[in-house]
């Protein structure tokens, strides 16, 4: 095994905590409270704008993701010998590459060749 | 039970006497006799020859990476060969219709046969080809004894065999898709396309890409944890940084294409409209999208063929590789980079000038990397003691091939060459030329270096390089031709055309494509040949190359447990160093070895999502319900089974090691 991962069958030494029953508690009532909220937003009409209320879930579901990521996969900066890590910031890298170019094409594409379709949008959002 | 059609639609959905269609379509009902007749021709050799039991438990139900690497090529090689029928019906068909002579080819027909071309080619033989060598090839030359999660390895390959099963199954059973290789909506939206042909498409696509990102995940972890001691990152061969690059790019990549088909799925069977033409819906989406995995892709292909190369130009210039860390770093920027251009795969789509500019910038920034290493291979050719056994000739042939795909690449990725180039035969013959120049030619050295390494005997030399040029001096007539042909403005996908000055050209490329079935048949006999010689072939040593990393260093065919002893790494190419310190294997001490069992779960659990697959096809939903259930409960089922490995006794290992030691000592008396 490489000096990153000596001890293959000893899961103890990677760096990684297995968690406790409060780490898992925690996670579990965060992960409840972040998911009650959305359904709160839609089913209550909270917001006015419906862009307002689709921006506030996704964000809640980035938070979402974190929680995950801390209390149920025991991710930190030095699991795996830094591996995930490593994974998470290609992880990240790539799905902004995607998210923000594919935002960024389909705007111009959008504007050019599909100019009736920006105003159908804004009227179906209200 | 017939006067009842609701009852018969309950129980066969979609799928009735009418489907078939070799009642209809002489070509069809050819083909279709001909793989029953082969078929019961092999059930009875198997049979006769009580097979059957040596195939379920030697073959089918393995978890051991060499053998799944072993039937991933076998996979591909026949499915290389279905889809090359459909080359070269495609190249007579445009070699003939002219003017007033149709051709043989219904478009109807004609367009199933280039989606299916397409698809086979990049999903069920390139893939495979890739998979299997990096399933064979990475363990072995990190000096592991399996790969992180061996049952996953064996459920990957059936579920991508599985896939193309269903793809076969389209050939005699409803229709393929007609939508070309990517089944662009609107075309394959249900209303464009209301048969069943993109469904096939959908869910072969899904169950093969199951198998490929779990064995992208599979192999990612067998090479970060499982490396021999000494062995850091930049003491990794070339080959296996070239498949982690591979193996994070599937999995990063594949996803996507996940997506993006289950979207499609549910614009046909759901009604959504996410890329229908109207309610919102946006066809540019479901482009934008695929394209992201799509580019990703041709770098999943292409990185280990580059990997190969560099093993195979250092071991036959008898020297390390030239600029390793530069080959490395230029392997992990194309990684990254393959995630900035996607966009140049639509340049005409309308996105203007800012965004077309951008795209076709980093375009051109990513061939950088890639000119790096063809310097570094031709710097490691200089002043070596070059042998031209046929992996180097495959490499030769790369390298000349390759750079002029790679420039005809540079010049569509000019955006304004792209507007008069875009989906003209200039591009056919672009990706063709760095595929086959590149993915094609790298594979088959990648099976001619390995060969002996797998199977313990040399392929037959003569035939080999029968095969090279054929394919060689084949790629260059089918596939010249179409560059000028693009440029005059001939578009693709064709089955007929009125200008009868093109034709010359089209049946120029038509000889080529004869020629690269002599290429294909030439390295099948050398396979044939080699069998039949194969005592005078035999590899003794292990090292018939003259090889420097540690697949070298264990028995041709390595043992079950590939090394008796981990070996220790000190040094870049390790088994080059191991044999200039004066290496002696080590002859006494063995232990028992922890293996893990074969099992047949992956074999069952990629057989019940065939049947699913198959059942939302036609849409009969109770067999769909029923598969999917039994899946789901198999799958957790099959989780509870801790009886997963077993020990290799000391005795054995003694055993096994004894005989090398006397074949080895005999070489040297």
């Amino acid at each position: 095994m490489s000096a990153h991962s000596h001890a293959h069958d000893d899961h103890h030494g990677d760096g990684a905590s297995h968690g406790t029953f409060k780490s898992y508690l925690i996670g579990f009532i965060l992960s409840v409270i972040l998911t009650a909220i959305p359904f709160w937003l839609v089913m209550d009409g909270v917001l006015d704008s419906k862009v307002a209320t689709a921006l506030w879930i996704m964000g809640l579901g980035v938070v979402q993701i974190v929680v995950h990521m801390i209390y149920f996969l025991h991710m930190n900066t030095k699991s795996e010998g830094g591996w995930n890590m490593l994974a998470l910031i290609f992880t990240i890298v790539i799905v902004a590459i995607a998210i923000a170019g594919s935002l960024w094409v389909m705007y111009h594409l959008n504007t050019n060749m599909m100019p009736q379709m920006d105003h159908e949008m804004i009227k179906s959002f209200g | 039970m017939f006067s009842n059609p609701d009852l018969l639609h309950f129980i066969f959905g979609r799928l009735s006497i009418d489907s078939i269609p070799m009642f209809h379509e002489p070509i069809v009902a050819v083909t279709f006799a001909a793989v029953v007749l082969g078929g019961l021709v092999v059930v009875g050799a198997l049979t006769y020859f009580r097979l059957w039991g040596y195939l379920w438990n030697e073959w089918i139900t393995s978890i051991d990476h060499k053998k799944i690497g072993i039937m991933y090529i076998i996979l591909a090689i026949v499915m290389l060969l279905r889809g090359f029928a459909d080359a070269l019906m495609m190249r007579a068909q445009q070699a003939i219709a002219f003017g007033d002579v149709a051709g043989y080819l219904p478009p109807d027909h004609y367009d199933q046969i280039f989606t299916a071309h397409g698809v086979i080619m990049i999903f069920f033989v390139a893939m495979p080809l890739v998979t299997g060598l990096m399933n064979f090839v990475v363990p072995l030359q990190i000096g592991a004894r399996d790969v992180a999660f061996p049952f996953l390895n064996n459920f990957s390959f059936w579920m991508t065999t599985c896939g193309a099963v269903l793809i076969m199954a389209s050939l005699f059973v409803g229709e393929f898709a007609k939508t070309g290789w990517l089944a662009y909506p609107p075309l394959s939206d249900i209303v464009y396309s209301p048969g069943v042909g993109v469904d096939y498409y959908i869910w072969a696509l899904q169950i093969a890409g199951v198998g490929t990102l779990l064995s992208g995940v599979n192999l990612i972890v067998t090479i970060v944890k499982m490396r021999a001691p000494g062995m850091s990152m930049m003491k990794m061969p070339v080959f296996t940084w070239t498949s982690l690059c591979t193996n994070i790019l599937i999995v990063a990549a594949f996803p996507v294409l996940t997506a993006v088909l289950v979207l499609l799925g549910l614009d046909r069977y759901a009604d959504t409209n996410f890329f229908t033409n109207d309610l919102g819906g946006n066809a540019m989406m479901y482009i934008n999208l695929i394209w992201i995995w799509g580019h990703p892709e041709v770098y999943i292909l292409i990185l280990p063929a580059f990997g190969v190369f560099s093993e195979v130009v250092s071991t036959f210039c008898r020297k390390r590789l030239f600029g390793y860390s530069s080959m490395v770093y230029a392997t992990v920027v194309i990684t990254i980079l393959s995630y900035i251009v996607w966009l140049h795969h639509f340049f005409t789509m309308g996105s203007g000038a800012s965004v077309n500019a951008f795209f076709g910038i980093t375009t051109m920034i990513i061939s950088i990397p890639t000119g790096a290493k063809v310097f570094n291979w031709l710097f490691t050719m200089y002043k070596g003691r070059i042998s031209f056994d046929v992996p180097m000739l495959w490499t030769i042939g790369f390298m000349l091939t390759f750079v002029i795909g790679g420039m005809t690449g540079v010049m569509l990725a000019v955006p304004p060459a792209d507007f008069v180039l875009h989906n003209s035969l200039f591009l056919i013959a672009h990706f063709h030329n760095v595929i086959i120049g590149g993915v094609v030619f790298g594979m088959f050295a990648g099976i001619v270096y390995w060969f002996p390494k797998a199977f313990g005997f040399k392929l037959d030399e003569f035939w080999g390089k029968m095969s090279f040029w054929l394919w060689t001096i084949g790629f260059y007539f089918a596939f010249m031709p179409l560059y000028v042909l693009g440029l005059m403005g001939v578009t693709r996908r064709m089955s007929h055309f009125d200008d009868p000055s093109l034709q010359i050209w089209f049946v120029i490329a038509a000889f080529g494509a004869v020629l690269i079935a002599g290429g294909i048949g030439s390295f099948l006999m050398s396979i044939v040949v080699a069998v039949i010689n194969r005592e005078k072939l035999r590899d003794e040593t292990g090292d018939p190359w003259g090889g420097r990393t540690l697949e070298w260093s264990t028995s041709s065919p390595p043992p079950a447990y590939n090394f008796a002893f981990t070996p220790v790494v000190h040094e870049l190419d390790a088994w080059a160093d191991m044999k200039k310190r004066g290496f002696v294997r080590p002859t006494s001490g063995f232990i028992d070895i922890h293996m893990p069992k074969n099992t047949g779960a992956g074999f069952i659990l990629a057989a019940i999502s065939l049947v699913l697959g198959f059942a939302l096809v036609w849409h009969i939903w109770w067999l769909a319900a029923v598969s999917f259930i039994v899946l789901v409960v198999g799958a957790i089922a099959h989780t509870f089974n801790y009886d997963r490995d077993y020990h290799i006794p000391a005795d054995e290992v003694v055993k096994t090691e004894d005989e090398r030691t006397a074949l080895l000592a005999k070489q040297q008396a």
